[in-house]
């Protein structure tokens, strides 16, 4: 039998009040792509940055080609060969490629030298990349490229990938793969983690689900269905959301040919978008994140105002109104940030429900606040949409992404909104949870209310959305009915590739 | 290793108990500095402490208590407001300079007149006055963006030049035989704002502050404004995304600190200053930032911080001139309790932890 690259023993890590890894053991063989699949929460980043040397084991042992290995920090796992490219990416964006590259370098070599090797390494992985453009011009799929020949300079024996596709568009995504697939054939291996099933099916030979801790089986992902996977990773049934057929009614929202300047130096313009969203319909509205999504909910919540003929609701022009007052009309929205922007960290559940419900709710008289009426809306909001929390008196920063996600959703939807808007509803929500997300969307569409679901998750838009437009450089792409899409036509929705030519590998 | 560790969520107890630990620190170091300055250290603490409020001469000072601290309540409960939503009002100095100003010049334009509305007029008088002047740093910010620290900041010596003045001129006592200042308000009834019970030092001022005090904790628990306040101190893309409009909360908190701070200076001017001179403000108005922040910005909070500072004012005196302690000593001293405060604050957030720090 061959020595395994890594073989981990028995790995545990605990936190306080948590088991983040519970003696976890597998094996990732030489050349082989290994998926790593959980839930948010599962462990697998607690897992990696073991691996990587972020986070110091408490039990447990790995082997590296047969020698015991314990990196004591990242600089010793790259030492040894590991490199990982993480889902946030370090990159400066006033610096360019070659500049950002030379920074996690040990030893940078000259400029001239280290922009040659960029060039060499970025067209035999088939990843067109100019070392000399600055990073605030790239898009996220070539920042990701930036990171991943950071590693690859490092000529690393494992590849540990974080989520890699969450913020890539599907031509991006096949690039990418093209370029795994070559690293594999030349005998690297590749940790990949992610929960995206399709993806891991098609590309990794085995992998491991991790379930609270534990490691709960392993697959072989092409010959297990995705459903199977799933319910491996959430240990249950899944639900999967109904979806009636619905009439639609009367338009109920209708942007036309609206344009916002940038409001920062990153920021995104929206140019002439057009969009109408009937009662009872799902617009989805897909693209990769930093396209204009955030400026979109701005412009639709009454965070940012516009002329007044912009922005329509039921036919009145409502572009010059403020949050407060279309909160009155029934025009809702639920931010993507949510500590921050749907909720304020360090105030309570409480305090976050009076946030967008003091309206609608009548939880305020002449000025003066009913916290007990708040307080019991919150607990509201808490039984209907299963927020783990001791109680409404706990601040919103205590509670995991997750159930503040659920927390922001079901603000929202319990105050009966004539139109919704969300933006990244099910981000960082495990797999139960976003279904019951989604399924709470379609409820409120079925009851007749129109809903602006702004989305990276594209299986997601296709799960619930009757009609589909994607967002690219601030422009919206015209709707098209959802059902038949297929991925090529949603690619070519969200701008093509931003650009670029599928790499020849 | 010692590390700070961020709390899941701010710990309640410690909120509580910082601003005790703080004051103890303050006690500690600040012995130590009059040992290394000669002096007896635990005498020293108990003069500044205890003599004003249980020595020998009790009787004398305990009112001093209470007209040393209305101001500073006064002014600090309307600064707290403004900094719990970030807006930094740093010239109330100013803003009770021009409310004492415009208060005593509205009621001495009444001399001789012994009309009871006379006081009321100049209680409306000085908040306009104080008002006045902090909307023009607010007015400037919401207008052009200029910051509101610098504008307001440096209005405090304008208004200070302009104090000079009319005590030179406008407001001069015709009959001061030539001595700048104006003519005394203590000797003229229907302007005195006059003790309310006689030796106890209560004051208009001090009821005053006591309804600020009531007011602002009913605003900032109970009303929609307060809600905003605090929601835009704490997060102010969700204070935006909630539907506060940021011109309208600059121009109240603003306006509210000028006001009150101006109401300080009326009641000053009328009461235990008795007139407008050059050296008529003592440094209220910087002192009330401190004491907004020993008090936590919260209402009750600042009502017994402003006893605490008076008392270290007043003791502060005693003690220089009962063990001749340098001036600047108390000052340092003073400093102290705002430092140990801040440094303990950190308390409220992180807990200390001990060992290998992690990347969770």
């Amino acid at each position: 039998m061959t020595v395994p690259l890594l073989s981990l023993q028995g790995l545990t890590k605990a936190y306080p009040g948590v088991v983040a890894n519970d003696t976890v053991s597998f094996d990732i063989g030489e050349g082989e792509v290994h998926a790593l699949l959980g839930e948010n929460g599962a462990g697998k980043s607690t897992l990696v940055k073991m691996i990587y040397g972020l986070v110091k084991p408490d039990n447990g042992k790995m082997l590296l080609r047969g020698q015991p290995y314990e990196p004591a920090e990242p600089r010793q796992a790259r030492a040894d060969g590991i490199a990982m490219v993480f889902q946030h990416f370090s990159l400066f964006d006033a610096l360019n490629v070659a500049e950002n590259i030379a920074l996690g370098m040990e030893n940078p070599p000259e400029m001239r030298d280290l922009a040659a090797r960029i060039r060499e390494v970025s067209e035999t992985y088939g990843l067109p990349l100019d070392p000399f453009r600055t990073v605030g011009d790239l898009s996220a799929g070539e920042r990701q490229r930036v990171e991943i020949i950071r590693c690859l300079l490092q000529d690393p024996k494992l590849l540990i990938m974080d989520e890699p596709t969450s913020v890539l568009t599907p031509q991006e995504v096949e690039i990418l793969f093209k370029t795994l697939q070559k690293l594999q054939s030349e005998g690297t291996s590749i940790l990949y983690i992610s929960h995206k099933l399709e993806e891991i099916r098609t590309l990794c030979d085995h992998a491991t689900i991790l379930r609270l801790g534990k490691n709960v089986g392993e697959c072989i992902p092409s010959e297990t269905s995705a459903r199977d996977m799933a319910e491996m990773m959430v240990g249950s049934t899944l639900q999967t959301p109904e979806r009636g057929s619905r009439e639609f009614g009367a338009v109920a929202m209708d942007i036309s040919g609206l344009s916002v300047p940038a409001p920062s130096a990153f920021g995104t313009a929206l140019k002439n978008v057009h969009l109408t969203v009937r009662k009872g319909e799902i617009l989805g509205i897909g693209g990769v994140a930093g396209n204009g999504q955030d400026e979109l909910l701005g412009v639709l919540s009454g965070e940012t105002l516009t002329e007044a003929d912009a922005v329509k609701l039921h036919g009145e022009p409502i572009g010059k109104l403020g949050p407060t007052a279309r909160r009155k009309l029934g025009v809702l929205a639920a931010p993507e940030e949510r500590l921050g922007h749907a909720a304020a960290p360090d105030m309570s559940l409480t305090e976050n429900a009076m946030l967008t419900g003091s309206v609608r709710e009548g939880l305020e008289k002449n000025g003066f606040l009913d916290w007990g009426a708040t307080k019991d809306f919150a607990e509201r909001i808490i039984k209907a949409f299963d927020v783990r929390t001791p109680g409404p008196g706990n601040a919103a920063r205590s509670l995991s992404g997750g159930n503040l996600q659920k927390f922001v959703i079901g603000r929202e939807v319990l105050q009966d909104p004539d139109v919704l808007v969300v933006n990244q509803p099910t981000w960082g929500v495990d797999a139960a949870a976003a279904a019951a997300i989604r399924q709470s969307l379609l409820d409120l569409a079925a009851k007749g209310a129109a809903v602006i679901c702004i989305s990276q998750d594209l299986d997601e838009l296709m799960e619930i959305s009757d009609s589909f437009a994607a967002l690219n450089e601030g422009r919206l792409s015209a709707p098209r009915e959802a059902a038949g899409l297929t991925v090529d036509e949603i690619g070519l929705m969200m701008g093509g590739a931003h650009g670029m030519e599928v790499a020849h590998v | 290793m010692i590390r700070l560790e961020k709390r899941p969520q701010p710990s309640r107890a410690w909120s509580m108990a910082t601003p005790l630990v703080a004051v103890i620190a303050t006690m500690i170091v600040g012995g130590l500095l009059f040992a290394a300055l000669g002096k007896p250290p635990v005498e020293a603490i108990r003069t500044i402490f205890w003599e004003p409020l249980f020595g020998e001469f009790s009787f004398y000072y305990r009112p001093q208590l209470l007209v040393k601290g209305a101001p500073l309540v006064l002014i600090a409960i309307g600064l707290s407001l403004g900094f719990r939503a970030g807006i930094w009002n740093i010239g109330a100095e100013g803003q009770y300079i021009m409310g004492a100003i415009f208060g005593a010049g509205a009621g001495l334009a009444f001399y001789p007149s012994e009309s009871f509305l006379i006081f009321p007029f100049m209680v409306l008088a000085g908040a306009f006055g104080g008002w006045i002047w902090a909307m023009i740093p607010a007015v400037l910010k919401t207008r052009f963006g200029t910051n509101e620290i610098l504008v307001s900041l440096m209005l405090v010596y304008v208004a200070e030049q302009f104090l000079a003045s009319v005590s030179l001129g406008l407001l001069k006592n015709p009959e001061g035989f030539g001595f700048p200042g104006s003519r005394n308000l203590q000797s003229w009834d229907a302007a005195h704002n006059a003790e309310l019970i006689a030796g106890t030092g209560m004051h208009w001022g001090v009821v005053a502050a006591l309804i600020a005090v009531i007011f602002a904790y009913v605003l900032l628990n109970r009303h929609m404004t307060g809600y905003h306040i605090r929601l835009t101190g704490e997060a102010p893309r969700a204070a935006k995304f909630a539907g506060v409009n940021p011109t309208r909360l600059v121009l109240f908190c603003l306006g509210t600190s000028g006001a009150l701070a101006g109401l300080a200076g009326l009641f000053e001017v009328s009461g235990p200053s008795g007139q407008i001179s050059i050296d008529f403000n003592v440094g209220y108005g910087f002192t009330a930032i401190i004491v907004a922040f020993l008090g936590r910005l919260h209402p009750v909070g600042i009502l017994l911080a402003g006893g605490l500072m008076a008392l270290t004012y007043i003791g502060g005196d005693i003690a220089q001139s009962n063990l001749q302690l340098p001036a600047a000593a108390i000052q340092v001293f003073q400093g102290m309790l705002l430092f140990f405060l801040l440094a303990f604050d950190l308390l409220t957030n992180f807990r200390i932890a001990i060992g290998k720090p992690e990347v969770a």
